[in-house]
């Protein structure tokens, strides 16, 4: 199932008089439940692109569908509802709230949209996310007091709170050592596995990349190509490859 | 619940930075706290004021008879005879917006003691109701005279501290007996310092005695000499019998002329030279001007259309003063509590302005988790409302506190207004919303890409 569609998407950004073209005419298909790593070198407009699939950002011209919504033609505040319930964030320097409680900065975004849910079960739900990538034990632990790793997987929970069917990061592991790091990939390749989430990831590490089942490498606003991992990891359950 | 969670976010958000959050708070409460003692010393100094004021004699009203006319020609004020001691005590006993009233006889006369002599400017013949009326109870020496000398027509009287000065130079005059046209008073007391009037007169160059003793032994006034209207004068040897000249019935046998000779009778005149009443406060003094009115134009059985005869001034120039005050200072502590609540939000703005720079990373994050611009712009509004409403109320305490403070250290009259507490949590409110909201419109104004990014 067709999960995200570009077709012909451009972004020319206004530099004064000059106009800089960004994304020169994109398209491209991901199906749900992929794990596809975006990468380029720097300048080659992966992160616009993030941005758009992300609908942080509209495109200049070209038409994007997500999950069957064309998203060029939603308002602001439909965008804000969408990115609520159908996407995650995970950032590269983790963007958590000091002096915030794990717990409550996993239930952070509930706070825009699930008005109908009672503390308890918000509570819950919280809890029942930190413990899915292992933080069960550090509930009402500060960022300040955890580790990269922790910090990123906090992320993760509160990226995931809302069940979204897909999950942005943003250089994941630009802030974290190689071990951690293999840690955080390796969530990501579970929660891929077994609950089924598209995962979008934007990395210049070849290394990170390589985590995932299918590569998307961009240059100078174009994508040079789209291939299946060298080495793919393991097959998403019911999909034959 | 939506509210409730919008507070508690923005309890948590301010919690994070504590030491921020009370200095923000900090200008609100001096602000508040400023604004409240402000009120409650001003509303007490006002109060205190409006009585040193209402002591000058702002609520006294002066009753005088009117007119006399006679063939065109009007002879002044105060020259009919219309005004007796029982319209007085009419008018104590039936309108209830005077608080006190006397009745004054004046006359001018050489006072003696000794081998010194002056004329004080006033020698009045009233009850000990004047004191009140004049707010001059407490005297410097002795006692004033009682109801009882009043009815008696006693030969006593009280001082002013001019007086005293000039006749007794430093001895004590209580006890002592001073001639006026050659009758003996004794002095019972000496009238506190009043000092000159708004006219420049000397209000302790005075005399104060028994009206019934000024009328009778002092004074010559008599409806032969002040209204010369009436055809007494030419009553030659005196009507004698009629012991009140206003009561129409006669107490003895019509004497003839012989008899009249013979047996001459002190007529007592009865009439007075004026009123002083006192109304409650000042904002009943146009009541109590009606309610004499209607008193005395029934007691003096005037028929509807038929002129007043009697009229009653009030202190116009010292109320116009009183008010005019009044106006001053409330402006004055207005103006004041408003510099201060806008210091106080100027305050709220710019920490407001420098919390959303600082957060711009959190906003981004926010928008990018779902956050609407609006969602942004009501924890931001909900956080300075939250910050002004808490500084409000710690205002509140330290204010009261303050004037409190004032009122036991330093004495100075203090008035406790809730007025004032209501209105500085609506403004405190207010003032968080107003201020609040250029910096939260900001906020949700960010764009998530560039938040995020924001170092």
């Amino acid at each position: 199932m067709e999960l995200i569609k570009l077709h012909g998407i451009e972004k020319t950004y206004q530099m004064g008089d000059i106009s800089v073209p960004v994304l020169k005419g994109i398209s491209l298909t991901i199906q749900q439940g992929e794990l596809v790593a975006l990468t380029g070198s720097s300048g080659s407009g992966k992160s616009t692109l993030m941005n758009i699939l992300g609908c942080l950002d509209r495109p200049s011209a070209g038409e994007y569908w997500l999950d069957g919504v064309a998203t060029s033609q939603l308002s602001t505040d439909e965008r804000a509802l969408l990115r609520n319930r159908k996407l995650g964030f995970v950032f590269q320097s983790f963007n958590l709230l000091a002096r915030t409680s794990a717990l409550e900065n996993v239930a952070m975004p509930l706070s825009y949209t699930a008005e109908h849910l009672s503390d308890g079960e918000i509570k819950k739900r919280a809890t029942e996310m930190l413990g899915r990538v292992g933080l069960a034990d550090r509930l009402n632990h500060h960022p300040s007091q955890l580790s990269g790793g922790q910090q990123q997987r906090v992320a993760i929970a509160r990226a995931l709170i809302n069940h979204p069917p897909v999950l942005f990061a943003d250089e994941p592991t630009g802030n974290l050592d190689s071990r951690t790091s293999e840690e955080v990939l390796q969530m990501f390749e579970r929660l891929n596995r077994e609950d089924g989430i598209t995962i979008i990831m934007v990395t210049h590490d070849p290394k990170v990349a390589a985590h995932a089942r299918q590569i998307i490498r961009m240059d100078d606003g174009l994508i040079q190509n789209s291939a299946p991992a060298s080495f793919p990891a393991q097959q998403p359950p019911g999909e034959p490859s | 619940m939506r509210v409730l969670t919008t507070a508690r976010t923005a309890f948590t958000a301010l919690r994070r930075n504590p030491l921020r959050a009370m200095l923000t708070t900090l200008g609100i409460v001096i602000g508040v706290g400023a604004v409240i003692a402000m009120m409650e010393i001003g509303a007490g100094s006002k109060a205190a004021l409006n009585k040193s004021i209402a002591s000058m004699g702002a609520n006294v009203l002066v009753i005088r008879p009117g007119t006399a006319s006679s063939g065109g020609v009007s002879f002044g004020a105060g020259t009919t005879t219309s005004l007796t001691p029982l319209d007085c005590q009419a008018i104590l006993r039936e309108c209830p917006a005077i608080r006190n009233a006397a009745p004054m006889v004046r006359a001018r006369a050489q006072v003696v003691y000794g081998n010194r002599n002056w004329v004080p400017n006033n020698i009045y013949g009233t009850t000990p109701a004047y004191l009140d009326v004049q707010d001059w109870s407490n005297l410097a020496l002795g006692e004033p005279f009682n109801e009882r000398d009043v009815l008696n027509a006693n030969r006593v009287c009280i001082l002013g501290q001019t007086l005293a000065r000039e006749l007794f130079d430093g001895e004590s005059p209580i006890g002592k007996e001073i001639r006026i046209k050659n009758i003996a008073f004794r002095v019972t007391g000496v009238l506190s310092t009043k000092g000159s009037n708004m006219m420049g007169f000397d209000q302790d160059d005075v005399i104060l005695a028994p009206w019934t003793t000024i009328k009778y032994r002092v004074s010559g006034t008599s409806l032969a000499n002040v209204n010369q209207s009436t055809s007494s004068a030419t009553d030659s040897v005196n009507t004698l019998s009629n012991l009140y000249p206003s009561t129409q019935t006669s107490l003895y046998p019509k004497q003839s002329s012989v008899q009249q000779a013979n047996n001459p009778m002190p007529v007592r005149f009865a009439n007075i030279d004026h009123i002083m009443a006192a109304a409650n406060s000042a904002a009943e003094i146009s009541s109590a001007i009606d309610q004499i009115t209607e008193v005395l134009r029934e007691r003096h059985r005037l028929q509807a259309g038929e002129p007043d005869d009697f009229n009653i001034r009030d202190m116009a120039e010292l109320t116009r003063t009183l008010s005019t005050t009044t106006l001053l200072m409330t402006n004055l502590l207005l103006a004041v509590a408003m510099i201060s609540l806008v210091v106080g939000g100027v305050g709220i703005m710019n920490i407001m302005l420098v919390s959303v720079t600082e957060r711009t990373r959190e906003i981004g994050l926010r928008m990018a988790v779902g956050a609407r611009g609006r969602d942004i712009l009501r924890q931001f509004l909900v956080e300075a409302i939250v910050l002004c409403l808490t500084g409000g109320a710690m205002g509140i305490i330290l204010g009261h506190g303050g004037s409190l403070l004032v009122r036991y250290l330093l004495k100075w009259p203090v008035e406790t207004s809730p007025s004032a507490i209501t209105l500085a949590v609506f403004v405190s409110a207010g003032v968080g919303i107003i201020f609040g909201f250029y910096p939260a419109w900001k906020a949700s104004r960010l764009d998530p890409i560039e938040a995020l990014r924001y170092e």
